[in-house]
């Protein structure tokens, strides 16, 4: 039976959040506290700003980085094609909401039946949308024989080879579905995986979740470069919005790609990296440029220049070694090692307390995405894993790969193309 | 400089430039002038230095390249040959800072734009008296000197054990007497361990001996002493893991014979600077840290604190090396570095059973966190020594 879904939350959908049988209304009725929505803006760190949910593709892609994540891995429970179908339509429906600065439903979290818990959690009552993203992808897992889709399952969406380094935890590896909230106001992101979360209860579980703050890269050339928590800038050579030509060709799948349906989707691989910074920080300064290729300061390449001066690695020193080493971060993860293949690069730095030894639990959060993760993410991954000389400060403790499926319009929901309902 | 105690007390004048931060003020480490600080520009045709006359003590030459070839920055001596300082490899528009312990004296400063030639721009550089004591006693060049005669022969001393152990070990394991081999895998690997941060300097030698499971990628083969370990010790291998037959067994165990000599080949002619010493000593701390103190070097067979042992012996071997000159340099340094030292065998000391230690499964959570603590607590100010020593 088609379903409108500006018209709420399914029934299943409603328990999750109120128990009350209640059908919606529309989109914007209700929201305790809405703030106005209003259109998209470029500038993030502007706390008013919001993203739209609906388009040709997702939010949370080339949007400009916003300063806080979280990201979560669900695992789907044993339900029929048609009840997964609706926990997509009841995730869109409160993603719209929530991305508009909305409360998940439609009552908010101070209103409703009185003796029904609300639909909104509240935590971000009286809070901007912080330039919420909320982002959809679908695992490897997802195209096995529970819903019949193991023929829509993209070619692109491969299993990701075991990485020499690979130190991976099972409880942090894959999952059926992923949902990557981004916003400037890191409880706007947890009150969207939160609530999106209590949505699915009965429908699909949490495998794994991470929190990010301080973004590693910057998706448009406005954005300032960041830093890791090795204290050096991340990502000044990534794919930026504004290169749409460049974007076109690495990030956003066609629909000649081999997969219809994913046509204006990308491919996103998320790699938990804990960093060892207790050893990390009682390295020289020497040893930490020539690991990264780049100076410390001003993240300019070691061959000279400034930040966004290319590396040239030709440029030889003393005894006519080069002054990029052959193994330095910047040599291996560059365009030119791997015939021009590039990725757009959108992580987060973590802190997870410490372990049971006394160490923080830090390190980067590396989220990618890219057309095709077999000819961008996998050399790149490989080199870097064989011979990157950082990896005597890092090792991969989760994995995981995701289908992006394209934009919902506003009439449908988020993957409705799988299934034949676009 | 009393805000610190010696304990943490940075090279002066990094102290001096991260005191400066603390206000609120963005971060902006390495850029903000200490005021023994004297910036020097590097162009294609001049050498300028910002003073020509400084105090005693720490300075830092703030070497920026504003030309277009590689240059580099030397502070010589009095007679415009002998090097005092120097800071190399410094690309265009790239700053890089030389700091160097100077003594009253006349100086010279010079560029080298294109690293070729007599350099450009030179100028007399005074160094006036501060009245800071910085008078060593001996011959420190005849020190570093002996330092590396003795750390070359201390690396050929353990390769040539770690020679003769492995051919026992191969001999027994393919002969089948696994017990043998048990008993003289640990009591071995401890000659490679003792001078690993050396012996796995031949990128293409230690993935082919001491390679871990976990770090192997799809499709490559495992070979080396973990191979043969967990083979050895196949108790917590996963279900379906099999027993090598007699052929992978000769392959795994000549490999490593021909591998270890030809290891043995390498050293031989093998020098080290002062600076590659002490960094080894840290880099055997950082071996302890990442692989030993948390059980995954030796996965199979949980022998780690033979393991342990040897990366410390390694270090302090280093250490003691360099620990005549550093005791002129900075006393409380070494005093520091003696007394954690001795901290951390204390703790393996508890540890000893027999002619070797616990398995690291036996060990407590409490045990295995009282040794990371102090291989912190050595490691930092360890990291310390080779910038005291240089300078």
């Amino acid at each position: 039976m088609p379903h409108d879904d500006t018209k709420g939350l399914s029934r299943r959908g409603l328990l999750g959040l109120a128990g009350a049988g209640v059908v919606g209304a529309g989109l914007g009725v209700g929201g305790a506290f809405a703030v106005n929505g209003g259109g998209s803006t470029s500038t993030s760190n502007d706390v008013a700003s919001t993203y739209p949910f609906f388009g040709e593709h997702q939010s949370g892609i080339i949007t400009p980085a916003q300063d806080r994540l979280h990201f979560a891995a669900f695992d789907v429970n044993d339900i029929s094609r048609d009840e997964l179908i609706e926990l997509l339509r009841d995730w869109s429906y409160a993603s719209a909401r929530m991305t508009a600065g909305q409360a998940a439903g439609e009552y908010g979290p101070a209103g409703g039946p009185y003796d029904a818990p609300p639909d909104d959690t509240g935590e971000a009552l009286d809070l901007p949308p912080g330039g919420l993203t909320i982002t959809f992808g679908f695992g490897p897992s997802l195209f096995d024989d529970r819903f019949g889709l193991a023929s829509k399952r993209p070619t692109a969406l491969i299993d990701l080879p075991k990485f020499p380094s690979d130190a991976l935890l099972p409880e942090l590896v894959g999952g059926d579905l992923c949902i990557q909230a981004c916003s400037d106001d890191p409880q706007v992101a947890v009150h969207a995986i939160r609530n999106l979360s209590r949505i699915a209860f009965g429908r699909a579980t949490l495998r794994w979740s991470q929190l990010g703050f301080g973004r590693t890269s910057s998706t448009t050339q406005a954005q300032t470069t960041p830093r890791n928590l090795f204290g050096f800038k991340d990502g000044t050579a990534n794919l930026r919005a504004e290169d749409t030509e460049g974007v076109n060709e690495h990030v956003w799948a066609a629909s000649g790609d081999g997969t219809a349906w994913m046509a204006g989707g990308s491919y996103l691989v998320s790699r938990k990296i804990r960093m060892t910074i207790e050893t990390w920080d009682r390295t020289s300064l020497r040893e930490q440029e020539t690991i990264f290729g780049r100076t410390k300061g001003e993240g300019a390449p070691l061959s000279g220049g400034s930040e966004f001066t290319d590396p040239d690695f030709e440029q030889t020193g003393r005894d006519d070694a080069p002054l990029i080493d052959d193994a330095s971060h910047v040599k291996l993860a560059h365009p030119d090692t791997h015939g021009g293949a590039q990725i757009l690069r959108r992580g987060y730095n973590f802190v997870d307390g410490n372990d049971e030894l006394g160490r923080l639990n830090a390190g980067l959060f590396f989220i990618s995405f890219q057309r095709d993760p077999e000819t961008q993410f996998v050399p790149i991954q490989l080199a870097l894993s064989r011979n990157d000389l950082m990896n005597e400060y890092v090792r991969y403790v989760g994995s995981a790969i995701f289908a992006v499926p394209p934009g919902a319009s506003s009439s449908s929901f988020i993957g409705a193309g799988m299934f034949d309902l676009a | 400089m009393t805000a610190l105690s010696p304990r943490f007390g940075y090279a002066a004048a990094a102290t001096v430039a991260a005191l400066a931060l603390t206000g609120c003020v963005p971060n902006n480490v390495g850029t903000t002038a200490a005021s023994n600080t004297i910036t020097v520009d590097s162009s294609a045709t001049d050498c300028a230095v910002s003073s020509t006359e400084a105090p005693s003590g720490n300075l830092v030459f703030s070497v920026t390249n504003s030309g277009d070839q590689v240059t580099e920055f030397y502070l010589l001596a009095d007679d415009g040959l002998r090097i005092v300082g120097e800071v190399e490899n410094i690309g265009p528009g790239i700053t890089r800072d030389l700091v160097v312990l100077a003594q009253p004296g006349e100086y010279f400063t010079v560029c080298k734009p294109g690293m070729v030639g007599e350099g450009i721009g030179s100028t007399p550089f005074t160094v006036t008296d501060s009245g800071a004591d910085l008078s060593f006693s001996g011959d420190i060049a005849a020190q570093v000197e002996a330092a590396n005669a003795n750390y070359k022969s201390y690396v050929k001393d353990q390769i040539e054990n770690l020679v003769v152990g492995t051919e026992d070990f191969a001999a027994a394991y393919i002969a089948g007497d696994d017990d043998t081999a048990r008993a003289l895998y640990a009591p071995t690997r401890v000659f490679w361990e003792r001078v690993e941060t050396v012996a796995e300097s031949f990128g293409d030698l230690d993935p082919r001996m001491d390679l871990r499971e976990a770090d192997l990628e799809d499709g490559q083969e495992w070979t080396g002493w973990h191979a043969i370990e967990k083979d050895l010790w196949p108790e917590d291998a996963e279900a379906g893991f099999e027993a090598y037959d007699q052929s992978k067994r000769e392959a795994l165990a000549s490999q490593l014979v021909a591998d270890t000599n030809t290891l043995y080949a390498n050293v031989q002619e093998l020098e080290f600077t002062l600076d590659q010493q002490t960094n080894g000593a840290i880099g055997l701390l950082d071996e302890v840290a990442s692989g030993k103190v948390t059980g995954e070097e030796e996965f199979w067979s949980h022998t780690d604190l033979w393991d342990f042992q040897a990366n410390i012996d390694g270090a302090r071997v280093l250490y003691d090396g360099v620990r005549d000159i550093l005791v002129e340099k900075d006393a409380d340094l070494a005093a520091t570095l003696d007394e954690e030292f001795e901290q951390l065998q204390v703790l393996l000391d508890a540890q000893r059973e027999g002619d070797g230690f616990r398995l690291y499964t036996e060990l407590s959570t409490s045990e295995i966190r009282a040794f990371s603590d102090q291989v912190n607590a050595l490691a930092e100010p360890l990291s310390r020594l080779t910038a005291v020593l240089v300078l």
